[in-house]
């Protein structure tokens, strides 16, 4: 088989494999919220209510899909895709094991966070072509949350970059062999995690969504399938930033036994299923206090991380 | 920043905690005897109605729920000629149970009463008048021993059982 027809094949695997996982973790959401909250959530539908997610599908796709006359009709209907694809597009250069992996980018690392960065647009745009005052509040809020959060997303991965030496990701896990990089980057990867619950805009940080003062923030005009893209694009969120920090911080494929596809499927449910504790167990900050924690802590914070790693590499060569 | 990572923990520990859900299809939830639950009317020990047709009912009803309309049997005794209660319309607050003087209407443990139609919950005497007589087994209402009038003394009546002896402990 040649490297063209090899990797299309691979793309499509990795395509709906992402999609599967995204509208399954809508169950495993529910069932595990369900369980740290002493309750069951969906078990009518199939064992253990399996098949919640067809009959959410099949629920979210015949429902009327309306766009509001004082919309801004191209934008409004653009947004929606907007976060999809840019999640689904970082999806290319991750490493999911030594031999699948859609594209061997060597800015893999930059290019995610670029495609992190471009999705804020779908929600500011949502936000604003909803015609709203409460989508645009949301829109904005997510706006400055973004920008306060890409940055030192951007620098706590600057130690991993420093010790790898390299922006391309399965380098990057290939430097792990010895000692994965939560070790030595432990301030990187928890500012890495806070950072991307952040990105996913995902409770404690999902003040554009707030449901208890914005209505529903950017999505309270959205309706249908059109709903559905930003609910997908947030669970392919949660599941890219899980499988980030698998690989950027637990050695991605490696582990014993299992084979390596095994070990990053693995690594990312139990990433994605800390996700829905931290949802399971925190309040959403108040604005204030999202943005000074990010610039007056976590900022700081991940400079500092840069500066130490920076002058132990350069004391130990 | 510590207390959000033992919030956090506490929260993980629920992982192993007994889920609080009653499962209710399957699992039937346990009702205290007192529970307010769909309305019957009972009969006496005798296997008469129960019912005098006081009205008591429809007025004390808060939601206006209770019709009926009282008419005379060939003795003189009073009973509903119909009785309709609007259980969508009911609250179930049991007001009609406290007014009733004759223990005639009571509310049962049963709330399954899911309809599909709402004229479905209108309930008739047919579908409210029950062969027992519910909670009060022993309680017939004529044969209790009522006041003296100038006719006859408490408990001389037809039917009637002496008045209690309310200085004795007996039951």
């Amino acid at each position: 088989m040649n490297e063209p027809e090899q990797s299309i094949i691979l793309l499509y695997l990795i395509l709906v494999g992402v999609l599967l996982t995204a509208a399954g973790l809508i169950w495993l959401e529910r069932r595990l919220l369900g369980l740290w909250q002493d309750r069951y959530g969906p078990n009518r539908a199939g064992r253990f209510g399996s098949l919640q997610v067809a009959a959410d599908m099949i629920k979210i796709f015949t429902k009327e899909d309306w766009i509001p006359p004082f919309a801004d009709k191209p934008v409004f209907v653009i947004a929606p895709a907007i976060i999809v694809i840019t999640t689904l597009l970082s999806f290319a250069v991750i490493p999911f094991a030594p031999e699948i992996e859609i594209v061997n980018l060597n800015i893999g690392l930059l290019f995610f966070l670029a495609m992190s960065s471009l999705s804020v647009y779908s929600v500011a745009l949502a936000g604003w072509a909803s015609n709203n005052k409460y989508s645009l509040l949301g829109g904005l809020r997510a706006a400055a949350q973004m920008l306060g959060y890409e940055v030192f997303m951007g620098l706590s991965l600057a130690g991993v970059i420093m010790l790898a030496g390299s922006f391309n990701l399965r380098e990057i896990v290939e430097a792990q062999r010895n000692v994965w990089f939560f070790i030595p980057q432990f301030p990187g990867f928890v500012i890495f995690v806070i950072a991307g619950l952040a990105e996913t805009r995902r409770i404690p940080f999902d003040l554009p969504e707030a449901e208890n003062e914005l209505i529903a923030g950017f999505h309270t005009e959205y309706s249908g399938m059109k709903f559905g893209m930003f609910f997908v694009g947030e669970y392919m969120g949660v599941t890219l930033i899980s499988a980030l920090i698998a690989t950027l911080f637990f050695g991605g494929w490696m582990g014993p036994l299992l084979p390596p596809l095994c070990w990053m499927i693995i690594k990312t449910f139990i990433f994605i299923c800390g996700f829905i504790l931290v949802r399971a167990s925190l309040p959403r900050l108040r604005y204030d206090q999202l943005l000074s924690f990010g610039w007056k802590l976590m900022l700081p914070l991940a400079l500092l991380n840069v500066v130490v790693t920076g002058a132990i590499i350069l004391a130990a060569s | 920043m510590l207390s959000l990572v033992k919030g956090i923990w506490t929260v993980f520990k629920h992982s192993i905690r007994k889920r609080e859900t009653v499962l209710y299809p399957e699992e039937k939830p346990s009702l205290h005897p007192r529970w307010r639950g769909r309305i019957i009317l009972s009969r006496d020990p005798d296997g008469e109605e129960r019912c005098v047709a006081c009205y008591l009912c429809a007025a004390a009803c808060p939601a206006d729920c209770i019709a009926l309309q009282a008419t005379q049997d060939e003795h003189g005794r009073r009973y509903p000629e119909f009785f309709r209660i609007n259980f969508s319309r009911c609250i179930f607050c049991g007001f009609c149970e406290e007014a009733c003087p004759t223990y005639a209407i009571q509310l049962t443990n049963d709330f399954e009463m899911g309809e599909y139609h709402r004229h479905n919950f209108v309930y008739e005497k047919e579908h409210l008048l029950i062969n027992g007589s519910g909670k009060h087994p022993e309680y017939n209402f004529y044969r209790v021993s009522g006041v003296s009038v100038g006719a006859k003394d408490s408990g001389e009546g037809e039917n009637e059982e002496p008045p209690v002896d309310i200085h004795s402990l007996m039951p």
